[in-house]
């Protein structure tokens, strides 16, 4: 996984509450093969219009928001099927942090086991972000663990072994490499009635 | 301080970190089928990963498998997920029971069938209903995507060990009442979360007395009741059932010597214990729309309480108050990793023996495995079978799961022998029943349920 440290970029505000995988991600995509390709089908069903057009209102098609990759979004964010292609969407699509007020515990567990980074702000802080403008750019520093816009600087909490995960662009594979000699250790040591 | 069969096994298995925080397990053996697994060999591909031990992997094609003409895969995306899977297993040197395979079959009824399932070990596969191979005495259990891959790639898994619950099942089984029927009244009493958070064991001497397919099908539907996993201490049922079995321990006296030592110390040993007295037990059969909205027989369907049960009757299109037998029944389906396996087939067999099923059923049987298949033809089954007006198909899961051509019409009653009957779990707008093979083969005779503990079917 790409390592993460410092994100400078625009934003994309989906102030709802309660965004489930299936708005993520509806289930008619889920028959793939594949991890990416996914990024087209992220929030379907708002995105599109009946007849497959792009909805001209909903804020991902608009123009201005073009290469944004922060998601500036509501409390209990990814809630619903456990899905991991729901995350897949929102990578391919090119997002690279979300910004909620919270997230459903499996949606946390995939983002963490798929590089796309998810901090939670308070509400005031969230409606801050979400009111700048298409053009104006804001930084996540994740060593630092702070959100920066304009003049102001917002502290976010993460826990110390996402951070060194996300940091590092440590996957957890590459993390469980690091226990190569304990593995072998073990497999040394196996019955075996062979 | 005692400890359950649980304990023992997983403590054998933890390579690094602390009780109460993600422990790094060694992964004995992964089972892996066409739909969950795409994704993770493509993972390892990117990153340039082999497959760790390619001899602890097994996989075969289930779910999207088509039960006339295994070859003629119609839809494009079952094609290409199976297609994938046979070059992922080429390229990544994993064993594969493909298409036509003699060993090819539903997952969960291959790996014991092959003796790769066996006691003390951690089995995990990309599917819910891993927790079968629990019934060998080992931590069986399901996993996501992302997990699959690292399981690939380390032949290792972190996880929290989860707390332990003891089920003591006793009593004889009344005439007509059947491992499935357990597990269902389990369910039903305790609802289909009572084991969110536990590694369930179950024990006594009614289970003591069960074969390996009937205690495989307790163990199955334990992900039902909201458990990952479910397990069955081994004994001399379980070491016979792998001796002989082509990937059982060449050794079996050692290996038996080393299995033995996972039990459980004593019930104190468990976080929580419940006990199920199956002596006056009812079969039972499915009214709603989840595993735990099921009757026996003798019972009518419960009031509304709450908003889910509202749902339920509306989607299934029943009303409180109703019995089971009067639930019209136009499709019959036996099979599945629940009730596929040939004593199934037998009990269900030895009922429409000279028998013919109602006018308008459809009945589809469709054995677990090609072994199955193999085996129960050269008893005949598939001529009572098929002379009692059912199809008789080719292995796969089938109808137990709409992604195949086996779907179950939009409005139809199904009485089925698999293990969930959520909305369009069998197609979309489907009506599921739950019930044991024999209680499926009466309803598939009458046209509707009936109580075979008192009536001849
Ligand atoms: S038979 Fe049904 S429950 Fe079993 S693995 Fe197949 S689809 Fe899943």
């Amino acid at each position: 996984m790409k390592p993460i440290t410092t994100i400078t970029n625009t934003t994309i505000p989906i102030m709802k509450e309660n965004i489930d995988t299936d708005q993520l991600i509806p289930k008619q995509f889920l028959k793939n093969i594949l991890k990416t390709g996914y990024g087209k089908d992220l929030f379907y069903d708002w995105r599109y219009l009946p007849g497959g057009k792009a909805n001209p209102d909903f804020e991902l098609n608009k123009p201005e928001r073009k290469g944004a990759s922060i998601l500036i979004t509501g409390d209990n964010f990814g809630c619903g099927s456990s899905r991991e292609h729901a995350v897949w969407a929102l990578k391919d699509f090119g997002i690279e942090v979300v910004i909620a007020g919270s997230y459903s515990d499996i949606f946390y567990m995939n983002s963490t086991k798929n590089g796309l980074l998810a901090i939670a702000l308070p509400a005031d802080e969230r409606k801050i972000l979400a009111e700048i403008s298409a053009n104006e750019k804001i930084t996540v520093n994740l060593p630092d663990q702070v959100v920066q816009c304009r003049d102001k600087s917002f502290h976010f909490e993460i826990d110390p072994l996402w951070k060194h995960k996300f940091v590092n662009g440590l996957d957890d594979i590459a993390i469980t490499f690091g226990y190569e000699k304990q593995i072998e250790d073990y497999e040394a040591h196996m019955p075996s009635f062979n | 301080m005692s400890q359950t069969m649980f304990d023992k096994i997983w403590n054998t298995h933890v390579i690094a970190g602390e009780p109460g925080n993600p422990q790094l397990m060694y992964v004995d053996l992964q089972l892996l089928h066409e739909v969950t697994s795409p994704q993770a060999f493509e993972g390892l591909r990117e990153n340039n990963r082999k497959v760790r031990r390619p001899d602890r992997n097994f996989a075969t094609m289930d779910h999207n498998v088509p039960t006339v003409d295994i070859f003629n895969i119609k839809d494009a995306i079952s094609r290409k997920q199976i297609d994938t899977l046979g070059k992922n297993a080429k390229e990544f040197g994993v064993r594969l029971a493909g298409m036509g395979s003699e060993d090819q079959g539903i997952v969960h009824v291959i790996g014991p069938q092959l003796g790769l399932t066996q006691p003390g070990m951690i089995i995990v596969c990309g599917d819910s209903h891993t927790a079968t191979h629990g019934a060998f005495g080992s931590i069986a259990f399901g996993i996501g995507t992302s997990e699959v891959e690292h399981v690939l790639a380390t032949q290792t898994i972190w996880q929290t060990k989860p707390k332990t619950m003891g089920i003591h099942v006793h009593g004889k089984l009344p005439r007509g009442v059947f491992s499935k029927d357990i597990i269902m009244g389990i369910i039903a009493r305790e609802g289909v979360a009572f084991g969110t958070g536990y590694a369930v064991e179950f024990y006594g001497d009614t289970i003591r007395n069960m074969s390996m397919e009937e205690r495989m099908t307790i163990c199955n539907m334990s992900i039902e009741g909201g458990a990952k996993m479910g397990s069955i201490q081994p004994d001399q049922v379980t070491y016979d059932y792998i001796s002989g079995r082509k990937y059982a321990p060449k050794q079996m006296d050692k290996a038996i010597e080393y299995w033995k030592q996972f039990s459980t110390d004593d019930e104190a040993a468990f976080d929580r214990v419940i006990d199920f007295d199956v002596s006056s037990l009812a079969p039972f059969v499915s009214w709603g729309t989840n595993p735990g909205m099921s009757v026996p027989i003798d019972k009518a369907f419960p009031e509304i309480k709450n908003n889910d049960d509202e749902k339920a009757y509306e989607y299934i299109g029943l009303k409180p108050g109703e019995t089971a037998e009067e639930i019209p029944i136009r499709f019959a389906f036996f099979g599945s990793c629940t009730n596929g396996r040939l004593s199934d087939l037998k009990v269900a067999a030895s009922a429409l023996k000279g028998r013919h099923i109602a006018e308008g059923v459809t009945a589809l049987v469709v054995p677990g495995s090609r072994e199955i298949k193999n085996k129960a033809e050269e008893l005949g089954l598939d001529k009572i079978f098929k002379d009692a007006g059912c199809e008789w198909r080719e292995p796969g899961c089938s109808a137990c799961l709409g992604m195949n051509p086996d779907r179950v019409p939009v409005g139809v009653h199904c009485a089925s022998t698999s293990n969930r009957n959520f909305e369009g779990r069998q197609g979309a707008g489907a009506r599921t029943h739950l019930a044991s093979p024999a209680m499926v083969a009466a309803a598939a005779i009458h046209g509707h349920f009936i109580d075979i503990r008192k009536e001849a079917i």
